[in-house]
């Protein structure tokens, strides 16, 4: 059985390297740098799939990280002129605010619904705040925060130490999507680790945990930190493939990666991922009818689906599988023993 | 001393709206526990209402003082019976519906209105006070606001319904053992807290004007004062309305109205983490 697993995984490696290499050769740079999006994206979802579906944290607040790592990685840049320590510090605010956040979430015992409304409200705060600092007042250093509009001249990354060098659009696909597939590794890795089986714990029962000697604040706090580096870092790539506005704190967004994680099903991470591809594709076509307008149709798929298929999809196929395979199973398993 | 005056009229009217946008919610999300992520959207269809109703020809103050809550209180009972009935108790899945009910409502309104912001003129003009102009139309929400939050506070406590409502949030199969059906007691308390955010909508349209996606500025601060304010309805949102309104004006005199909302939302976690069960659940025990 293993070495099935290990021959999987190899293929799923070398099917995943194919798409990665071979995608730029065949499409039109247009749906390059969409599908750059919505791996940038993926990673986005994949750390709220991570700290909900696995910790049981339901932050709403994973696009203020996302949001704060793309305006210090566009502030940062614009100040350096070189995006290497522009990077380093893109990640280290969202990773140090998701900390402060989480110790006064976790320490201050908020529970769980609380803490949805809390994160969210973060969020919007950090919305407004952002979209309140139009004019010449409002800069750092050499970066005009531009309000509304926020930095369109978004600095593109180059190589690390190399000013001169710039990224094509090719290139940040290639980033943006081998840093997706190290993600997912990342976070099964996490999750194999006693950390992540703590996690785990603390998404079955909480009480139990603590009452067995760990600390679920500081568990809580160390899954909310990854999942507010992870977010950051999605953050730098979306501020590299589109540029950084306070529309990445909107509730649009918040609700999107919500709706993707849900759809593809909670506790899953491949499914939030494939559900964030399919439902952007979807989105964008949707949003070429010009009539029909995104947002609702968003809704309706989200109440249609807490109503109807509360488990998401991939949970949902996977127990349809195992209704057609487990007969045929136990009837090879009760052939296979001996006659008494 | 004008400036004084100023300021305390500036410091009641942001409590007066405080309470009126967190009233509903306190019924809805107080006491029945339920997250209702379209509250904000509620507010914007009582204020659609009445910028329809205005615009077709009806008295305003008739348009929100009656006809916002009305019909937002009607299209909060359909929701009840068609979503929400079917979540209760599954707190994270009803806050997942109602945002998909948020988001539906702005895309629905934005594809009948269009995304721009309509307004009526705000009544009643304006008072000279010394060098300075006071609007009239604050007044009449400060009375608003206490009105209602008298009404809901004696409905609560004194009518049979009242009993029976805070009965039934507290342990509803007991209540339904006594013989009432809960079923009745939850949509109508639904319909209630509807109508009051209805309310709320009504009485801001002709302040701030109306817009699909207006309903994004009211939600957080509504949860924040409800959460801050804890598991009593009136009492909770009367104190954290004072606290968190007198905050975010007073910042606002001293710095900017960012750093004003700003401070509203650092209050309100720093006063989380001290009183977890929010005011009333830390002060005055006890109260409706």
């Amino acid at each position: 059985m293993t070495f099935r697993n290990s021959v999987v995984t190899a293929l799923c490696v070398a099917a995943a390297a194919a798409t990665i290499i071979i995608l730029p050769h065949v499409v039109e740079l247009f749906t390059i740098i969409n599908a750059t999006i919505y791996a940038s994206m993926a990673i986005l979802t994949l750390s709220l799939a991570l700290v909900w579906g696995f910790c049981g944290i339901i932050s709403f607040g994973q696009t203020a990280f996302f949001g704060l790592g793309g305006y210090a990685y566009a502030v940062a840049a614009i100040n350096f002129g070189d995006s290497t320590p522009a990077i380093a510090l893109a990640l280290l605010v969202p990773t140090l605010f998701a900390g402060l956040l989480g110790y006064f979430i976790f320490w201050g015992r908020v529970t769980d619904v609380y803490l949805g409304v809390i994160t969210l409200t973060v969020t919007l705060i950090l919305y407004k705040l952002f979209n309140a600092t139009a004019g010449d007042a409002y800069h750092i250093g050499k970066a005009a925060l531009g309000g509304f509009n926020g930095i369109p001249a978004t600095p593109l990354m180059n190589l690390p130490w190399d000013r001169g060098t710039t990224l094509e659009p090719e290139d940040i696909w290639y980033v943006a999507a081998t840093l997706l597939c190290l993600a997912y590794a990342f976070v099964r890795w996490l999750l194999s680790t006693k950390l992540g089986h703590l996690m785990i714990a603390i998404r079955e029962n909480e009480h139990r945990t603590e009452l067995l000697g760990y600390d679920p604040r500081r568990i809580k706090l160390a899954a909310f930190t990854i999942g507010g580096a992870m977010a950051g870092a999605s953050g730098i790539l979306f501020a590299n493939c589109v540029f950084v506005s306070p529309t990445m704190f909107s509730l649009l967004y918040t609700a999107q990666v919500i709706v993707w994680v849900i759809i593809g099903g909670l506790g899953t991470l491949a499914g939030p991922i494939f559900a964030c591809f399919l439902l952007q594709m979807i989105t964008a076509e949707l949003g070429r009818l010009n009539w029909l307008n995104p947002n609702f149709v968003l809704g309706i798929i989200l109440i249609a689906f807490v109503l109807l298929m509360p488990s998401g999809i991939l949970p949902t196929l996977q127990r349809m599988y195992d209704k057609i395979t487990w007969p045929i199973l136990l009837q090879k398993s009760v052939r296979k023993r001996p006659a008494q | 001393m004008d400036l004084a005056v100023i300021v305390l009229d500036q410091i009641l009217t942001s409590i007066a709206s405080l309470i009126l946008i967190s009233i509903g919610l306190a019924v809805i999300f107080g006491m029945m526990r339920v997250i209702n992520l379209a509250h904000g959207e509620f507010i914007m269809l009582g204020g659609y209402t009445v910028i329809t109703s205005v615009n077709a020809g009806v008295n305003l103050w008739f348009a929100s003082l009656v006809l916002a809550p009305l019909v937002v209180g009607a299209f909060g009972f359909l929701v009840e019976r068609t979503i929400v009935r079917f979540l209760y108790g599954r707190m994270i899945d009803t806050m997942l519906a109602t945002w998909g009910l948020s988001l539906a409502m702005v895309g629905a309104v934005t594809m009948i209105f269009g995304n721009t912001t309509s307004g009526v003129s705000t009544p009643l003009g304006s008072m000279a006070f010394g060098r300075y102009e006071l609007s009239n139309y604050n007044f009449a929400l400060m009375g608003v606001a206490i009105v209602t939050t008298a009404a809901l506070w004696a409905a609560l406590r004194f009518t049979p319904f009242g009993i029976i409502a805070r009965a039934t949030m507290q342990n509803a199969q007991m209540v339904g053992s006594l013989g009432v059906n809960s079923a009745h007691v939850y949509a109508i308390t639904f319909t209630i807290g509807a109508a009051l955010s209805g309310l709320a909508g009504g009485m801001i349209a002709p302040l701030s004007g109306v817009l699909p996606s207006m309903g994004v500025q009211y939600v957080a601060k509504a949860f924040i004062t409800v959460i801050s304010g804890g598991s009593a309805a009136v009492a909770g949102t009367l104190s954290a309305s004072t606290l968190l309104g007198t905050l975010d004006t007073g910042t606002t005199f001293l710095t900017t109205p960012v750093f004003g909302e700003v401070s509203l939302l650092i209050g309100a976690v720093l006063l989380v983490r001290a009183m977890p069960q929010g005011i009333t659940g830390s002060l005055f025990k006890g109260s409706t």
